[in-house]
């Protein structure tokens, strides 16, 4: 049923070689480049480099690292594996619908809203708050910070082009979230992909950001934070949380994902759970 | 210390199947449980009930880098895949594999990189081939591998695919294999419980 060549048939020495490898590769792109994988969760960035060996082709994890000491165009293929998680607009519906509950009455208390969304890879997630936003007449005063730290990733979202078979299962998620409208109004389709409506996005700055080396930059209401820290390790978690709490203003509004929780960090003590099961959290601290 | 795991993988089929094996497991079972099961995302509240109400083990979804603990059964929540590192769980966004997230094979191939020989991997009932490649790899890092005998499944590809991918596993009924999980508790230690159970030649 199964080919035999399917079946990755590699002796025990290779998974202790690939051991050695990783590390390597990791303080390689660090030391080349910059960006920093040294403490992501290994079990996920193992996972991710062996696609990115596969993807080029290459026999080896230090073949891969040869090449991508010396060709950026090679880096920034390996940043598309190592970095942009596949998510959807609207993912788990519930969490908008208590959001639009919970959180939407506070922040219409501002006259003006901060929102900083990190992580936000292909910006699915960016634009569904956005359309929320819109709904719940918050987006006009709100500057929204997208930041990812792939710059191609960015490119992506700003251009806000999705395929269009995609939108069948994000109008369900929709209709899930209590949208107030059709969500075929947020898009225009073309050929294949739509295109999201430019309004959406005209409070939205895409930037680069990387969580891992750069500093808080500004104080904000809300952050948006789900699924990101995920592909890292517990301490480089505790130092992510630490610049979440340093950028966020008092009675400002975390948003974790799912499986995330506050509970396991140091800064349990500094937020109250707004809804502990979608992981909507307010600093008191 | 991390305790032995049990990882299970199961699609079509895969909640009356492992209702079968959770039904006779103690509450001081000396090992951690790990499931992925193919389903469709609304109920994946309702696998978690029924497991609780089937067996006396606590049961639920893991929290990212929360550490495992003998005696208790994790269930891969919908929409992630999940994964072993060390002690703890952790969790992925990558694009599905075999057309699923949570992937049998992600899980796997984590808990075999992650504990090597102290992990039994059981490939149940399903439509696909999803854990076959997993359980090879747990094969080859020195861990046990048990098949759910495709006559008995009520969807076989599963287990064939895992059977070609691991000609050595062992072909078990459902309820072997819950024999086989009860030996785990009677044994003194563990690594004593793999020596005895009667699972032939691993």
């Amino acid at each position: 049923m199964i080919p035999q060549s399917a079946i990755r048939n590699l002796k025990p020495e290779i998974d202790n070689i690939e051991a050695i490898e990783v590390p390597l590769l990791v303080e390689a792109v660090y030391r080349r480049w910059g960006y920093d994988f040294r403490d992501y969760a290994p079990a996920s960035l193992k996972r991710r480099i062996r696609r990115a060996v596969a993807s080029e082709e290459l026999p080896s994890v230090s073949a891969l690292q040869e090449r991508v000491l010396r060709d950026e165009a090679c880096l920034q293929r390996f940043l598309d594996q190592v970095t942009v998680s596949v998510t959807s607009m609207f993912r788990d519906p519930g969490f908008y619908r208590v959001f639009r509950q919970l959180a939407v009455p506070l922040l219409k208390k501002r006259r003006s809203l901060r929102i900083w969304h990190a992580g936000c890879a292909g910006g699915e997630e960016v634009y569904s708050m956005a359309i929320l936003l819109h709904e719940e007449g918050l987006l006009d005063r709100a500057r929204f910070y997208a930041t990812d730290l792939n710059p191609a990733a960015l490119d992506a979202a700003r251009e806000g082009i999705y395929p269009l078979e995609t939108m069948k299962e994000y109008t369900v998620n929709y209709q899930a979230t209590a949208g107030k409208g059709a969500f075929s109004e947020y898009y225009q389709a073309g050929h294949g992909h739509v295109v999201m409506r430019a309004d959406l996005s005209k409070n939205i700055v895409w930037a680069q950001h990387n969580l891992v080396t750069d500093a808080s930059f500004n104080e904000f209401h809300l952050i948006l934070c789900r699924n990101v820290m995920i592909y890292f390790n517990a301490s480089l978690q505790e130092r992510v949380h630490r610049l979440l709490y340093d950028s966020l203003a008092k009675d400002g509004l975390l948003v974790l994902g799912r499986q995330e929780s506050l509970q396991l960090t140091p800064h349990e003590s500094c937020y109250q759970a707004l809804d502990s099961r979608e992981r909507i959290y307010q600093r008191i601290g | 210390m991390t305790p032995h795991l049990v990882v299970i993988g199961a699609s079509l089929g895969g909640l009356e199947a492992l209702r079968v094996l959770f039904r006779e497991l103690p509450s001081d079972f000396p090992a951690a449980i790990v499931i992925v099961q193919h389903r469709a995302m609304e109920e994946s509240g309702e696998l978690a009930m029924l497991l609780g109400e089937a067996g006396s083990l606590s049961v639920g979804f893991p929290l990212d880098k929360e550490r495992i603990l003998a005696g208790h059964v994790y269930i891969a929540p919908p929409n992630y895949h999940l994964l072993v590192e060390e002690d703890h769980f952790a969790f992925s966004l990558d694009a599905q594999e075999n057309h699923a997230r949570p992937s049998i094979d992600v899980l796997f191939e984590s808990v075999a990189d992650a504990c090597g020989p102290s992990v039994t991997g059981i490939v149940l009932t399903g439509t696909g081939q999803d854990g076959a490649r997993g359980l090879a790899t747990i094969h080859r890092r020195g861990g046990l591998a048990l098949v759910q005998s495709p006559r008995e499944a009520r969807a076989p590809q599963m287990p064939l695919a895992a059977l070609e991918a691991v000609p050595d596993a062992r072909q078990l009924t459902l309820e072997e294999i819950g024999q086989w999980l009860f030996q785990l508790r009677i044994a003194e230690s563990f690594e004593c419980g793999l020596r005895n159970a009667d699972c032939g030649s691993f």
